[in-house]
């Protein structure tokens, strides 16, 4: 297999592992950049959905990803970034800063639920965000005075410098923008002591507490920053749906979240990006072969969460790595093509152990 | 005097409610207990035994009682199989592996009962609809009373099993210590599949005797949601813990939907879960253990 050694300490610090990294990364920026100018204005629609999505990906893959603490609650921190941006565009405040208060306010809110569930682990917090969401979800239908509440609340166009963000060409450079700048944010990160860190937490809280890791701080950090990117999300899901309605940020979306968040591989940026195509084109796929399907399986009503739910199960059973996982797999056989042992990535057999010691 | 009575009827009312949560908690804790997966698609479990019984009842015209026996051990079945040939696989994953993946089984449950039995809301007679009983100023509903007395019912022939037979005994000890078991000649996994069938089966039950007050359909399962609080409001990993959070909860919601303005009645359970978990993380009936290093 081919190894990439690291000779000094300096390669440990790039973001880029080697130069065809850099090569290919740039290309495929450039790529995204000029793309609009040849798709129709539907695919760079889509494309923009995905960006948002991968945004608020990333932002969940930091906390179960990287921290180890799940959350079933996200949509609410992406509902409260729209929220924010939406009302603060709407009462004459310019974009550059309601993006960042969207991010910040979210941010705020996550320090909120995160601090009185940090002694929870795994079940106990994923239920305890799943009520927060269910508790934010009332609020922005019912807090009609800000939110509009069922009537919707209309979302102005964003200005940046005198340049108006208009349509979804608009939206679709905004957001590559900001899923740019988060990315470059994780990236490093992640490779800083606080990124070392909350690994290590994922990893065992108990040797990590025993290296002088403060458990609670660390938690309260990543749960902030994961609820501030997803906040950066939302005040771009505003912008691509442009009407907020408070029914969208429910469980279902959350689930759709968590859902990027395995079927594109745990622990790995890689990962976001891939289930966010994933989860947002899925749908549009079977839109397109929803009609040539034998047996009138196209028609039947429900298709669309029967194979979202089945492929999320497939995903569990034979890919816990996710698409990132696999296309690893992948790389590593065709790098070591007629010498690819098939237990390479075998399993180990695992036994359950109990988590209600923690 | 009015009032008092609103109020008891309120909280018998509530005590209907809470049953049913009780009944879904009851299976996750049976389920927690002995495998520590957390099944997310309790509820969506109960929508199908509901179905069942209706495909009993309604659709094969069979007497109510002996469709519901059906019902129960046909979804007790499918408990059984489902942790055969899917469950058993992810045990030794990450807790949450099964989350997700009993998420995607309730996304696969709920489409293929709108597949099967349509979208619709339906319903089939029971020998309780719309039938009432009085005693002195309280009005009762033979529906309301009726999942009471089942959960009441069903609660003591579960206490019986797990205490009295060899059967209940061995789950006992399965879910306290699997080496051990193992070790002792019991067929874990076996057992496994069997606490899967008896906490499909209570979920039966739970639709079956939720059918005559809001009627089946797809979404029903939505109510496993509200069952967490319960679960953990009795401590996730005791079984009656599980039914007086159950109780506690249905009787909460109903007052909060008489005293406080509406649309808190939507969020009790949420706050009341956030609560619990903020201030005493263990619930009512919970131990807490501290692992040592």
């Amino acid at each position: 297999m081919h190894y990439f050694f690291k000779t000094s300490y300096k390669h440990d610090l790039r973001v880029a592992r080697h130069r065809g990294d850099i090569f290919w990364y740039s290309l495929l920026t450039l790529v995204l950049l000029v793309l609009p100018m040849m798709a129709g204005e539907f695919y760079v629609g889509e494309l923009a959905g995905v960006f948002v999505f991968a945004i608020a990906g990333v932002g969940l893959m930091l906390l179960i990803g990287y921290t180890g603490l799940v959350s079933l609650g996200h949509a609410a921190f992406l509902g409260i970034g729209a929220y924010t941006n939406a009302v603060l565009l709407a009462r004459g405040v310019p974009f550059v800063l309601s993006l960042p208060a969207a991010g910040v306010l979210s941010a705020l809110a996550g320090i909120a639920i995160g601090v009185p569930t940090l002694r929870m682990t795994g079940l106990y917090l994923a239920i305890a965000t799943l009520a927060f969401g269910g508790i934010m979800s009332n609020v922005f239908s019912k807090w009609t005075s800000v939110t509009g509440g069922f009537d919707g609340f209309a979302v102005q166009t964003p200005t940046i410098l005198g340049l108006k963000l208009e349509g979804v060409f608009g939206t679709y450079y905004a957001a590559l923008l900001v899923l740019v700048f988060v990315l470059w944010v994780m990236a490093n990160l992640l490779r800083s002591p606080l990124g070392r860190a909350l690994v290590a937490i994922r990893d065992s809280e108990i040797s990590a507490q025993s290296m002088g890791i403060n458990l609670a701080m660390y938690k309260s950090i990543a749960f902030a920053i994961s609820a501030g990117i997803t906040g950066l999300a939302g005040a771009m899901f505003a912008h691509y749906v442009r009407y907020l309605a408070p029914d969208a940020f429910d469980i279902l979306l959350s689930i759709q979240f968590v859902t990027i968040v395995f079927v594109g591989g745990l622990g790995s940026l890689h990962g976001a990006i891939f289930g966010a195509i994933f989860v947002r084109l899925l749908p549009q796929a079977i839109a397109i072969v929803r009609d040539d399907l034998p047996f009138g399986i196209g028609r039947l009503p429900g298709l669309e969460p029967a194979l979202f739910g089945l492929i999320l199960v497939l995903f569990i059973l034979f890919e816990p790595g996710g698409i990132y996982g696999r296309w690893l797999k992948l790389k590593a056989y065709f790098m070591n093509f007629p010498l690819y042992k098939a237990s390479t990535f075998k399993r180990q057999k695992a036994y359950t152990k109990t988590e209600r010691l923690r | 005097m009015e009032d008092a009575a609103r109020i008891l009827q309120l909280v018998v009312n509530g005590s209907a409610a809470g049953c049913i949560y009780g009944l879904i908690a009851l299976g996750f804790v049976l389920i927690y207990k002995a495998t520590e997966m957390v099944n997310f698609a309790q509820g969506d479990i109960m929508m199908l035994g509901g179905f069942a019984a209706f495909t009993f009842i309604s659709t094969m015209g069979m007497n109510y009682w002996l469709g519901a026996l059906c019902a129960v051990a046909v979804t007790a079945a499918f408990g059984y199989l489902l942790d055969v040939f899917i469950l058993r696989r992810v045990i030794g994953q990450p807790q949450f592996a099964v989350v997700m993946l009993t998420l995607g089984l309730g996304f696969i449950f709920r489409a293929a009962a709108g597949i099967g039995w349509g979208y619709d809301s339906i319903a089939f007679n029971t020998p309780f609809t719309n039938k009432v009983s009085r005693f002195g100023p309280l009005v009762l509903g033979q529906d309301n009373l009726s999942i009471i007395v089942g959960t009441v019912l069903l609660c003591g022939v579960l206490y019986l099993f797990f205490s009295k037979t060899r059967l209940g005994i061995a789950m006992q000890a399965s879910s306290q210590n699997q080496l051990a078991a193992y070790y002792m000649g019991i067929p874990v996994r076996t057992v496994f599949s069997l606490i899967w069938a008896i906490s499909a089966g209570v979920a039966a039950v739970a639709g079956i005797l939720l059918s005559p007050v809001s009627m089946i359909d797809v979404n029903m399962g939505f109510l496993g949601l509200k069952a967490f609080a319960a679960a953990v409001l009795g401590g996730f990993g005791s079984i009656p813990g599980a039914l007086v959070g159950g109780v506690i909860l249905g009787v909460v919601e109903q007052l909060a939907g008489y005293f406080l303005p509406p649309g808190t009645q939507d969020v009790t359970s949420n706050v009341v879960l956030l609560g619990v978990l903020v201030l005493r993380p263990q619930g009512l009936f919970g131990q807490t253990i501290r692992k040592r290093v």
